[in-house]
């Protein structure tokens, strides 16, 4: 665990910024966090190639940190969404994703007031391009641009998803869907 | 010195707040609200410095930290010394 006002990171393979609401919400959604001591480390790490993941508030924090292109605004229906979704796996072929068979479609839970992806039409196409959308909401929840509910930046060692797939790896708690995502960094940090 | 930052959605970027603004207003009887758009008015108060240093710091606060330009614009005026 490295506390936001560190300075250093420990030689780590992934680098994980978990959601919860952990970093606050003052000004915009992880705009503080991602302007905290410790993210000049996580810059540096995700620019070595590091893998960077980011849950929920995390990929707010990955955003506002110009990890990941785009922007999370507000619900566009107001309501906070707590429930569980079936996610479509856009690509595959990624170092978040590899380990679901194809065809996968995982359920997994959201819980968020501003997870609504916003990117401009010109940028959205460039991703869809290069494969940078990995994962899509079969039923969207927020309003996100074309369904995008995780991404990855250019490289391919960045990624940000509003769904929590950390909590869905015991079936005693909603399932074990969750798994083959972690499945999948194991599988490229070995 | 008072500087007032004004951050805004960009135009096209959705505003669902603003919409439940307008919603509530013509729920209210004020006809004739086509749409509303929620901002942020940010009030710095500045040491002392001449007007372009201080234009050229807070440009700099809302690149860094007070506005996303993916989303947002901004406009920032400098209140006259009095």
């Amino acid at each position: 665990m490295v506390w936001h006002a560190d300075h250093d990171l420990p030689d780590v393979d992934i680098v994980l910024l978990p959601g919860g609401f952990s970093y606050g919400d003052y000004l915009r959604s992880g705009a503080i966090a991602a302007r905290a001591p410790v993210m000049h480390d996580v810059i540096a790490h995700a620019k070595r190639g590091g893998y960077v993941v980011g849950i929920c508030n995390g990929f707010q924090v990955l955003t506002e940190a110009q990890l990941l292109p785009g922007a999370l605004l507000r619900n566009a229906n107001l309501h906070f969404v707590c429930r569980s979704v079936h996610l479509q796996i856009a690509n595959p072929d990624t170092g978040f994703t590899c380990a679901y068979g194809s065809g996968a479609v995982p359920q997994i839970p959201v819980a968020h007031h501003d997870g609504n992806y916003f990117a401009d039409a010109k940028t959205l196409d460039r991703m869809e391009g290069e494969g940078q959308v990995v994962f899509r909401y079969c039923d969207n929840p927020n309003g996100s641009a074309r369904d995008i509910a995780g991404i990855i930046n250019e490289k391919g060692n960045v990624l940000g998803m509003m769904p929590h797939p950390e909590r869905a790896v015991d079936p005693a708690t909603g399932g074990t869907d969750g798994r083959a995502f972690f499945e999948s960094l194991m599988r490229g940090v070995r | 010195m008072k500087v007032v930052v004004h951050v805004q959605l960009r135009e096209g970027v959705l505003d669902p707040q603003g919409k439940a603004i307008a919603g509530a207003l013509n729920t209210l009887g004020f006809a004739g609200v086509v749409d509303a758009r929620q901002s942020k008015v940010i009030a710095l108060d500045l040491e002392d410095m001449d007007e372009s240093t201080a234009r050229a710091r807070v440009d700099e606060m809302c690149r860094k930290l007070l506005a996303n330009t993916v989303i947002e614009t901004y406009s920032v005026s400098i209140e006259p010394a009095g």
